[in-house]
């Protein structure tokens, strides 16, 4: 029997190596949207752990376990962010690559940090993903379960939120 | 909203958030995976217990229904 349908039927030597298989590319893929590591493992498990309890609803058939890793992942990551919205801002363990003076650079950041923190967890996910992680809309489009054309939709109505907020605080794109 | 806009803030968002992408995963979770499996394969959810508690007390109390939940089982 194959991998993916032993996976199936609960199998979990199976599971254990479609995690082994698969968990660098989940952490990748949620790292690009939560962009902090202690997070984007804690968020790994997660994505497995729904995988795990939804098994039984995987069809072999499809093949594409990435592609359904992708998905539930980005939701895992959606609602992690929605519930941190309130609590904590969006999370950084990434060195900044600008070529500007140190603390305007920080000032900067602070400044995008905060413009990002007041989109809506959704709309920050597709912000993230398209303009800053340069991912094709198809992927996260695949990743959201959304249309292409929403995508673009997505990027747009982020696009101009973030120019507003940037704009009053002095920030000019 | 035209595409120099969007390119104009992309460069901001990218100069100042490096892209993730280089970032790889320095251990093995699998570990983690299997303690988290194990802890939630005990864990009962509150609401199966007040589930529970709720048939408990209208059987108890309304000892007339047995016969019919056997019934339709």
């Amino acid at each position: 029997m194959e991998l993916l349908e032993r996976f199936a039927v609960g199998d979990v030597d199976a599971f254990e190596a479609l995690f082994r298989q698969h968990q660098g590319e989940v952490f990748r893929w949620l790292m690009r949207i939560v962009r902090n590591i202690a997070v984007a493992e804690d968020l790994t498990l997660e994505t497995f752990w729904r995988m795990h309890r939804a098994h039984a609803r995987f069809d072999p058939s499809m093949g594409n376990c990435g592609a359904w890793l992708r998905r539930i992942a980005t939701n895992a990551a959606i609602d992690h962010l929605r519930h941190a919205h309130r609590e904590v801002p969006l999370p950084d363990d990434l060195p900044a690559t600008a070529q500007q003076p140190p603390a305007e650079q920080l000032e900067l950041r602070r400044e995008i940090l905060r413009a990002m923190n007041k989109l809506s967890p959704r709309l920050r996910a597709v912000v993230l993903l398209a303009l800053v992680e340069e991912e094709p809309y198809e992927r996260i489009a695949e990743a959201l379960g959304i249309s292409e054309s929403a995508v673009k939709l997505r990027v747009f109505r982020g696009v101009r939120i973030l120019r507003k907020t940037l704009s009053e605080a002095g920030v000019h794109p | 909203m035209k595409e120099p806009e969007i390119d104009d803030l992309k460069k901001l968002l990218k100069d100042s958030l490096p892209p993730a992408h280089g970032v790889e995963l320095q251990r093995d979770l699998w570990p983690a995976m299997l303690q988290r499996l194990d802890q939630r394969t005990l864990r009962v959810p509150w609401w199966d217990w007040a589930l529970l508690a709720t048939v408990a007390a209208a059987l108890y109390f309304f000892p007339g229904i047995i016969p019919a939940l056997l019934y339709h089982l």
